[in-house]
């Protein structure tokens, strides 16, 4: 390993752990392209198991599109705050899908 | 070990009762189409004491004596008459090929709309009057129309105008498949869906007469003897798949593709409860 190759090391290590930072602080401020990126990805794996559900939700979608276009914009910590108001939207719509597997037997003329 | 023995053999009469109880519980839960259809228009006919069973059809203009006259007056210069001609024309004019329309249903396609959906056996699912039409347009070669546009209303509505009065004849033949599209048809309208939690039958069954913004709630019960309708707010005509998207996005739930499984199936059970209303389409919306 060159001198060079080391203090790339270094310098990836002292990123990762400022990634880690700045994931707990989650979106409080400071949010990089990575982070939006990560949680970009959550809130689609989150919205693409609704659609398996047949139950996606159109404001999961708005706060997706609304997340690229903050990042699009270089605003990570807006693209960051969406992509998880995005990724809690989906993930409730897979518990309504879920809970309705019976539930909508209540509602039922008999 | 005596005691043991009492405890299997009370165990035992334990699974006994409740296997002798059993029958009913199976009961309860067994599809019965036709029991679900009788307590469906019961609990409209209930809830609605003074509206006749066949002017459920009329949607929101059933439900008062205000809106009814609003639907006489609409019905002397019916709003969908352009749409009429067009389907009527279209209906008639030959494809490329030759073939019509008529060669692809039984009697000619005339005044055959209160059969629809059907269940097709061969292939195990539901089929409505619009995935048939586009269907015989793709054996002849033409190119599908979009489930959710005018063309489409416009078939709809001439083939509903030439079965105007004739009760809704929907059959679910002796076939497991039929009964589990009937099933999910059912499950798809009760189930609460979109970020406002809402099923069909929370807007369709409980509130039914209430107003929602400026619009009346129309009744389940013959929700879509009057198919396709013009709607005034649309400034045109829409056809089944287009009501179906529009009632899901208002909910603030991603629609599903038009005649998908489940809207074919939910087609299924909504017009099988209504069985014995008549057609009355097109019609028109405030
Ligand atoms: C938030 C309430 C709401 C929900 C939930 C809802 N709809 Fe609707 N629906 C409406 C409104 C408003 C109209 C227009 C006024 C009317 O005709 O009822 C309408 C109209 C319709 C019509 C046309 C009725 C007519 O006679 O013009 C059909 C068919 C229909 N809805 C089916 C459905 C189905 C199927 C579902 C479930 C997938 C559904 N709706 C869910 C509010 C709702």
């Amino acid at each position: 390993m060159s001198g060079t190759g080391r203090a790339n090391v270094l310098k990836s290590l002292a990123l990762a752990t400022t990634m880690l930072i700045a994931g707990a602080a989650s979106a409080l401020a400071g949010a990089s392209e990575a982070d939006f990126k990560a949680a970009y990805a959550a809130a689609e794996a989150a919205n693409k198991q609704a659609a398996s559900l047949r139950n996606q939700w159109t404001p999961t979608a708005a706060a997706l599109a609304a997340a690229k276009k903050a990042a699009e914009a270089g605003d990570f910590d807006t693209a960051v705050a969406s992509s998880q108001e995005a990724e809690a939207l989906a993930k409730a719509s897979i518990y309504q899908a879920r809970s309705e597997k019976d539930a909508w037997k209540a509602l039922e003329i008999h | 070990m005596r005691s043991a023995i009492h405890f299997a053999s009370a165990a035992l009469a334990l699974a006994a009762l409740s296997f002798g109880a059993m029958p009913f519980a199976v009961a309860a839960d067994t599809p019965d189409p036709a029991a679900d259809a009788k307590a469906f228009q019961k609990f409209f006919t209930e809830k609605f004491p003074k509206v006749k069973l066949d002017d459920f059809v009329n949607g929101p203009y059933s439900m008062n004596e205000d809106m009814h006259r609003q639907w006489e007056e609409k019905e002397q210069f019916p709003p969908y008459d352009f749409s009429l001609d067009l389907g009527k024309e279209m209906f008639a004019k030959p494809f490329k090929n030759g073939k019509s329309y008529a060669d692809c249903f039984p009697n000619q396609g005339i005044g055959i709309r209160q059969n629809y959906p059907t269940f097709d056996e061969k292939e195990g699912k539901v089929v409505t009057l619009e995935l048939a039409l586009n269907r015989c347009r793709e054996a002849n070669g033409e190119a599908p129309f979009s489930y959710v546009k005018d063309e489409m209303a416009a078939l709809t509505a001439y083939m509903a105008f030439t079965s105007r009065g004739k009760p809704f004849d929907i059959k679910i033949p002796n076939d497991p498949r039929a009964l589990e599209a009937y099933e999910n048809g059912k499950r798809y309208f009760y189930t609460r869906r979109g970020q406002l939690n809402f099923s069909c039958a929370s807007c369709h069954v409980q509130n039914p007469g209430e107003r929602i913004r400026a619009e009346v709630l129309a009744p389940a019960l013959g929700i879509l003897n009057a198919m396709p309708i013009y709607r005034s707010e649309w400034g045109g005509m829409g056809t089944i798949s287009r009501r179906f998207t529009t009632c899901n996005s208002q909910i603030r739930g991603v629609p599903l593709e038009p005649q998908s499984d489940e809207y074919r199936d939910l087609e299924y059970y909504l017009s099988y409860v209504s069985n014995g209303l008549p057609v009355s389409g097109p019609g028109a919306r405030p």
